[in-house]
């Protein structure tokens, strides 16, 4: 199959731009060339490019807009962080631990996510969007008011404050309400976040071109022609909607192990953060997860590089947003990226055509 | 003549939108191999009709029996499993896939595996894909669709959507085709092919077909038995001639 050869290709090269990108900033870094400012950026970055390619299987995949993405991102984060602050003396291999929460943290998001899911998901449309952006926010708020302690009786949960939880004296309080978890062994860095951003890729590049994808696209395009050739409608809408909340809450565990102290604050997984990651999604164009990768990255580095301009940078970074908006989605700047992207490819082609012309004149 | 094997039997089936009594205690009875005729003026009930027989509307009366086996009021896709396939009057293809995948879709239940296999690449993966794309391509070709496989399908002419909504629908492996106006939007050559694909799927694949259909030529030169709908009820029913003759038909159609 021609088709199929291609897809594949494709799919090597997105592996093969993000494992190039790895090999080039850490060569930089080797050298000292980026600034720590950037070196600290760089692993909240990969877990946007995971947040970004998780929310493109609901968004592009499934065809459902989702603006409560962020909350599933802030299950992953709490709940792995609360698994590392339990074990941190029980399982002292640090990659051991680690690779638990992350666990941790997939599957329960995943959880959410399905739970969400199955009364959300008989939404369409607008009224989707708003009821998962509701979610989104009930989740960030229900963290915000959890306390949950431990001692040697076991574990004690209050919805009240830190008191609430009678702890005895040798007690610690390891989610402490507004003031989240603070002490998360330090686990997160670089290479894990682009091993982590190579495992989802690999997880919804391989969704996508199967039997489960294909049924997942099919009712995105036409639900009635889905239903009518047999497929099931809510397990599939079900399964892409689950996926991408538990992808979002591996990201979740990348971004709360790199914090010393993580808080659910509207900053970093409220409403903006859902909003925010909708940008990277729409701008590298829906459905392509290469582009999400590519936006997030832009869009993160972005108003760090435009630091030097201070007052104007937010101003330069919307004006970069629209440009990006146009030159991706316009019909003219598409035929314009086509045309060269085309000449490119076409000109290596030619060059092969006449090849092939001369040694055939040859015989 | 085949044996006298009915795959649909149909008996008094009724629904109602409010007052309106949109199809009013249709019967009908199709054997094996048959092609049967539904047809009707504008707002005679035949697409409800078909939307009571894939279960997109629950009947408020009747009995639906797929070779004996009764499929009343189930689900659309349990209908689908069961063995019926249907086309759609508005074309309804998974316009951004291929048209490859668009079959393939249609191979959904009969060739499977699991979600970890396919994250996974495992073995299985490979090889279950490869029967589909084999199977897939293979009905293509009956189309002569196996050349456009890598097309998207909003891509391809009209004629071949059509065409290719066939395919979707055979690949689920049906007991009965249900095509509704195969040919509506087509010109007269596009009209004449496809009474030889349709007349060429019913000998090829022993397929039973139901169809909806205003085109008079493509009626009188491929249906063995007809059913006049009009106004929800039967008006006429028997061997396509006897109908097609029938003055209430003509009246229905042309009026007085």
């Amino acid at each position: 199959m021609k088709n199929f050869a291609i897809k594949n290709k494709d799919n090597l090269i997105t592996y093969g731009i993000v494992i190039v990108a790895y090999v080039v900033l850490q060569t930089l870094i080797s050298f000292g060339a980026v600034s720590s400012l950037m070196t600290g950026l760089l692993v909240p970055l990969c877990a946007y490019i995971i947040l970004a390619v998780s929310l493109n299987v609901t968004v592009g995949i499934l065809g459902e807009l989702s603006l409560g993405h962020a909350g599933f991102m802030c299950v992953g984060a709490f709940t792995s962080a609360f698994f590392s602050k339990l074990t941190v003396n029980v399982i002292t291999v640090g990659w051991l631990r680690f690779t638990l929460a992350i666990l941790v943290g997939f599957l329960c998001a995943g959880l959410i996510g399905f739970l969400i899911g199955m009364p959300v998901l008989r939404l369409k449309g607008d009224y989707l969007a708003i009821v998962t952006l509701a979610f989104g926010e009930i989740i960030k708020n229900v963290i915000n008011v959890l306390y949950i302690g431990k001692d040697s009786k076991g574990l004690h949960f209050s919805m009240k404050d830190a008191l609430a939880l009678n702890l005895e004296e040798s007690g610690e309080v390891i989610v402490n309400g507004a003031q989240g978890i603070t002490g998360t062994p330090k686990n997160s860095n670089f290479t894990i976040g682009v091993v982590l951003i190579l495992i989802t890729l690999f997880i919804v590049l391989n969704l996508i071109k199967s039997r489960d994808g294909r049924a997942v696209m099919a009712i995105r395009d036409n639900v009635i022609a889905a239903e009518s050739v047999g497929i099931n409608i809510t397990k599939y809408k079900l399964l892409a909607f689950s996926v991408s909340a538990a992808l979002a809450g591996v990201a979740g565990v990348l971004y709360s192990h790199n914090l010393s102290s993580l808080m659910a604050t509207p900053k970093n997984f409220g409403y903006n953060m859902s909003i925010m990651i909708l940008v990277f999604v729409v701008l590298g164009g829906i459905g392509n997860i290469r582009g999400s990768i590519i936006s997030a990255v832009v869009l993160t580095l972005l108003p760090e590089l435009l630091r030097g301009l201070s007052n104007f940078r937010m101003l330069i970074y919307a004006i970069v947003l629209i440009a990006m908006m146009l030159f991706s989605w316009s019909p003219k700047a598409q035929n314009f990226r086509d045309k060269v992207v085309s000449s490119v490819f076409f000109w290596r082609k030619k060059e092969n055509d006449m090849k092939g012309g001369i040694d055939n004149a040859g015989k | 003549m085949q044996a006298n094997n009915p795959v649909l039997e149909v008996n008094n089936l009724s629904i109602s939108f409010g007052g309106l009594r949109a199809v009013d205690d249709f019967s009908v009875t199709i054997n094996e191999g048959e092609l049967y005729g539904l047809i009707g003026p504008n707002g005679a009930g035949k697409t409800t009709a078909f939307n009571l027989l894939t279960g997109v509307y629950k009947p408020n009366e009747g009995i639906i029996k797929l070779c004996g086996e009764d499929i009343t009021g189930k689900s659309t896709i349990e209908i689908n499993k069961a063995g019926i396939a249907r086309t759609f009057q508005n074309i309804r293809l998974f316009k951004d896939l291929s048209v490859l995948d668009n079959v393939k879709v249609g191979l959904h239940n009969i060739y499977t595996y699991s979600t970890m296999s396919s994250i996974l690449r495992l073995p299985k993966y490979y090889k279950i894909e490869k029967e589909m794309n084999e199977k897939a391509m293979e009905l293509l070709k009956v189309f002569d669709l196996d050349t456009s496989a890598n097309l998207k399908a909003s891509q391809l002419p009209y004629g071949k959507q059509r065409k290719l909504e066939i395919a979707r629908a055979l690949a689920t492996n049906p007991k009965l085709l249900l095509l509704d106006e195969p040919a509506a939007g087509m010109n007269p050559n596009e009209t004449k092919e496809l009474m030889d694909t349709i007349s060429f799927i019913r000998n090829e694949f022993k397929m039973t077909i139901l169809l909806i259909e205003h085109d008079m030529k493509l009626v009188s030169g491929i249906c063995e038995r007809l059913t006049v709908l009009n106004f929800g009820r039967i008006l006429a029913e028997g061997p396509t001639s006897e109908v097609l003759n029938n003055p209430d038909v003509i009246t229905a159609y042309l009026g007085e």
